[in-house]
């Protein structure tokens, strides 16, 4: 079982993330929560400096962390995107492909549950974040490389 | 029709290996009914009263004849005999054993169906026209467009946790046969200076709250319409109501926002994702659309139809469309015989229908939203023969469109939602108006009912909407006039209090009496009703 889970190289963000409100009115925080709610794009102009998100899910059924984690990523964000909370082996594949990549869950998983669910499909319809080549780039590659 | 290649089936493959995986986890105690719910719901399985409930997406409506027979061999060997057509173009077994459901998403894969996403808050099955590709009337034929967005849709990583479900309907004729402005979103194409795109509609739908959905924008090309609709979904993922499960579809964050800041957004949105690289390439879109060309049709055909048999004119001239290639014939089956469950049909019925695609129709077949099936692609001569061979199954019902060609619900015989039961009454108010003649006389006449405020049977929608609630314990039924799910989309007003059972079939034929003693030359029901209002019809029920 695994408590913490990272596909980022070298070690994980150690500070403590702050609320986006408190981080986007003081400015030497380099970490920040992001809950439901909370736009993500507020963190913007504040991307250079931030070393981790956090996006937290209370209730797996909520989805707006993914929009989150996606739009943070299509803005060029670099750092580490975690996501917290309520998540299960079975949404570890989908929030991979919109750009988290490490995973702090309330319940520690299954580190074969995850292998397995990481690796279940083998191919995807969808252009995302973890630039894994959709079916129909595969289907038309001089398309797509050319 | 489309055929999947391999990274098709091999993204369906993985699913029912994945499901197995779930299945296997729930019987052996590893999850708990709690944790292994949202995971059967994004593959179909309810459970119901008695059972589970399997949903079998039919994308677009669209089958072959091997798909069909399939459907019928597993209603035989994994339910009590029978499937029933939804009006989502979707396919349910009532009767499923839960260890069975993964060998029955095996056996579906063989055949290139599946039950992905036919449930849970994503993206649910594309539905279109069921005259697609075959009507004279459409711009362009939708399905490839259909078939592009179920694969775009299907394990989207971002849109699997919405608010509520979504609904999508495409269709690309001035006849809305799908219902296409009652969806999350509708898309209707046009041409432009020559080019195909979409009008795109959001925020329609029934429920307890419901809204025929306003146009967002006028046209967005084939090659953006992916990004498009990406910018749609994010900004209802993100502002879509949370709180309260009943309040959750687009339609309440359309309706709440305004439609012109809902498109707003999703114009900044769409500014924002059509740089992305989100959209396929041309090219995909024309390799499905290969798949959807003309099939060889035969030249030189007859155009004569031998009317001798009165039961069978009778049956042509109700069940019969006009196909857009000189001797062919669009041929509608009835699933709603007068005593039957609508949109019921057994295996054996099932089978009968399969054959008759491979011998009579190219070895295609579509399902409806209506609840009902058809041959797209039949021969004039072969008319006589295959009413012959639907007379005997039970399957040649003259009624479409007629007052017994009802929409219903499973309603409270089978739905552990339900408030009453939608089937006996669809089959009292059949009998009541049984009459051939008196059927023919009333004209076109959408008859709806739902079992509860959920509207699955599209009782907002009915030229007559029945719906059943519950009254202090006790099933009653009110009375809605004047909806419609076609191109003049509207929602039904309630006539007032409501009845019983027996009641509300009395109600009925009141309100058909004073449309036959009000209407003018050429109007339906639903013409009379907007030019008369519902005064009369009030006087005429509550007296």
């Amino acid at each position: 079982m695994v408590e913490f889970l990272s596909f980022r190289d070298g070690e994980a963000a150690q500070e403590p993330a702050v609320t986006v409100e408190s981080f986007t009115g003081q400015s030497n925080a380099t970490a920040v929560r992001i809950e439901p709610g909370e736009d993500a794009r507020e963190l913007l102009p504040h991307l250079d400096r931030l070393s981790l998100v956090e996006v937290n899910f209370p209730a797996y059924g909520d989805g707006r962390g993914y929009s989150a984690a996606r739009i943070l990523r299509e803005s060029g964000f670099q750092g580490e995107l975690r996501a917290v909370g309520d998540v299960l082996v079975d949404q570890i594949n989908a929030m991979r492909r919109c750009g988290f990549d490490s995973f702090h869950p309330n319940k520690a998983l299954d580190d074969a549950a995850v292998e397995r669910a990481l690796n279940r499909y083998a191919d995807v319809y969808q252009k995302a974040i973890d630039g894994r080549q959709p079916v129909w780039a595969k289907r038309h590659p001089e398309k797509i490389d050319g | 029709m489309y055929r999947y290649d391999s990274y098709d089936q091999s993204i369906v493959d993985a699913r029912v290996e994945e499901f197995r995986d779930q299945v296997q986890r729930r019987l052996t105690g590893a999850l708990t009914e709690d944790q292994f719910k949202p995971l059967r719901l994004m593959n179909g399985l309810y459970l119901q009263l008695h059972a589970y409930m399997l949903r079998v997406a039919i994308p677009y409506g669209t089958l072959s004849g091997k798909q069909m027979r399939k459907l019928g061999e597993i209603a035989a060997k994994y339910d009590k005999g029978y499937g029933h057509f939804t009006t989502r173009q979707n396919l349910q077994y009532n009767w499923i054993k839960l260890a069975d459901a993964p060998d029955i998403l095996a056996e579906l894969a063989t055949v290139e169906m599946h039950a992905i996403q036919t449930s849970g808050n994503c993206i649910r099955n594309i539905s279109s026209d069921q005259y697609a590709g075959v009507s004279a009337d459409e711009v362009a034929d939708p399905r490839p467009w259909a078939e592009l967005l179920r694969q775009w849709s299907s394990f989207h990583p971002e849109f699997t946790y919405l608010p509520r479900k979504f609904k999508i309907a495409v269709i690309a004729s001035d006849d809305d046969r799908a219902a296409m402005r009652l969806h999350d979103i509708g898309l209707k194409l046009v041409s432009k200076d020559g080019v195909i795109g979409a009008e795109v509609y959001a925020g329609g739908g029934m429920g307890r709250t419901p809204m025929v959905a306003p146009l967002i924008r006028d046209f967005v090309a084939e090659e953006e319409i992916v990004s498009y609709l990406e910018a749609c979904l994010r900004v209802y993922n993100r502002y879509g109501r949370r709180d309260n499960k009943y309040k959750a579809r687009i339609k309440i964050l359309v309706h709440e926002i305004g439609v012109e800041e809902y498109k707003r957004q999703v114009e900044e949105e769409f500014a924002h994702m059509r740089e992305l690289g989100l959209n396929p390439p041309t090219e995909e879109l024309d390799r499905i659309r290969a798949f959807f060309a003309n099939p060889a049709y035969e030249t030189g055909l007859s155009e004569d139809v031998d009317r001798t048999d009165p039961a069978f004119a009778l049956w042509v001239d109700r069940q019969v469309t006009a196909h857009k290639a000189p001797g062919y014939a669009i041929v509608n089956i009835s699933l709603k015989p007068l005593t039957g469950i609508p949109g019921d049909a057994s295996a054996e019925q099932i089978e009968l229908v399969a054959s008759l695609a491979e011998q009579y129709s190219l070895d295609e077949l579509r399902v409806t939203h209506a609840q009902n099936l058809v041959l797209p692609h039949v021969r004039k001569a072969d008319l006589y023969a295959i009413w012959q061979k639907l007379e005997e199954a039970g399957l040649a019902e003259a009624n479409l469109d007629l007052i017994t060609d009802i929409i219903a619900c499973p309603g409270l015989d089978y739905c552990a939602l339900a408030n009453a039961r939608s089937i006996p009454l669809a089959q009292k108010i059949a009998q009541r108006f049984a009459d051939a003649e008196r059927q023919a006389e009333l004209g076109e006449l959408k008859l709806k009912i739902s079992g509860c405020i959920n509207a699955c049977g599209h009782h907002h929608a009915g030229h007559i909407g029945i719906l059943g609630v519950d009254r202090k314990g006790v099933e009653n039924f009110q009375l809605l006039l004047g909806g419609s799910g076609a191109q003049d989309a509207s929602l039904g007003q309630i006539t007032g209090p409501g009845f019983s059972e027996d009641g509300v079939v009395d109600a009925i034929e009141k309100v058909t009496d004073i449309y036959l003693a009000e209407r003018t030359d050429g109007e339906r029901f639903l013409d009379t009703y907007r030019r008369i209002g519902m005064k009369p019809f009030k006087e005429a029920i509550y007296g």
